[in-house]
């Protein structure tokens, strides 16, 4: 029942991602990077997490995605140049090596771990009944009101930051 | 579909992350790679907060995605004035502290 969209989600999710490290054009990539965050947000709906893919679509995909796209027009930084010169030239092939040798050693404590289950108050038909989203903004306003709170600060704190980084020197 | 499912796909996504911020010159790709591991922790957590049978999960993704958005935020500002003060989006060019 769950497992045709999981696959179907999780290959687009990783030929996605695959897509935003290979293309050449910065554009081609934000668009690519758009696919694996929608695609995320399916499997959220899946791990019935309906609230955070709605949270998801709107920040990721819409906010920091149309930031993306803003600053590459901004930028016009074209196609990318060549390989890494010198001291790096050994970086990509390196690179690809140790990435594919991280994915085999998570791969391996995954499958050597017993991972815990939990009987918690949250169940997935307990969640549908009440609605995801009234669960997380109980959590959220009792329990992590603190974090809540020092996350509009931060917010404020980087607002006023890219102002003073982006204005122009007089 | 079990919870090991999930946390795989979440390490295949942070892996291709993180190859993508150690192959590309772009400092804009670079951080597309950083918001691919950012968002495959966010995953995990969804993942175990479903297995642990527990809201605390989807919190921390809700407080992930505040922090995401301030990185982003900051971090595209200093690409643009990197941009302005050294004509150029390759981190080859930009090897000095002071411009």
């Amino acid at each position: 029942m769950e497992s045709i969209p999981f696959y179907f989600l999780a290959a687009l999710a990783v030929l996605a991602a695959l897509g935003v490290v290979v293309m050449r054009d910065p554009v081609y990539s934000a668009l690519a990077l758009a696919v694996v965050l929608t695609a995320l947000a399916g499997l959220y709906v899946l791990l019935s997490a309906p609230f955070l893919a709605a949270a998801q679509v709107m920040i990721y995909a819409g906010a920091i995605l149309i930031l993306f796209v803003f600053v590459i027009m901004l930028l016009s930084p074209g196609r990318e140049g060549d390989a890494p010169r010198g001291a790096l030239k050994w970086q990509r092939p390196l690179a690809v090596i140790f990435g594919g040798a991280l994915v085999a050693q998570l791969a391996l404590v995954l499958l050597m771990t017993i991972l815990p289950t939990g009987r918690g108050l949250y169940t997935p038909e307990y969640l549908a009944q009440i609605g995801s989203t009234q669960a997380v903004g109980a959590a959220l306003f009792t329990d992590y009101l603190l974090p809540f709170e020092i996350t509009s600060l931060l917010l404020l704190v980087a607002m006023v930051g890219v102002i003073v980084l982006a204005k122009k020197k007089s | 579909m079990t919870v090991n499912h999930y946390i795989f796909l979440s390490a295949i996504l942070f892996s291709i992350g993180a190859v993508g911020v150690l192959i590309r010159r772009n400092p804009l790709i670079m951080f597309m790679g950083i918001e691919l591991m950012l968002n495959a922790a966010n995953l995990a957590f969804v993942a175990f907060s479903r297995q642990l049978q527990s809201i605390d999960g989807q919190v921390f993704v809700f407080l992930i995605l505040a922090v995401a958005a301030a990185e982003v935020a900051v971090g595209l500002a200093i690409i643009v004035a990197l941009f302005r003060t050294r004509q150029t989006v390759n981190v080859d060019d930009v090897n000095a502290l002071k411009g």
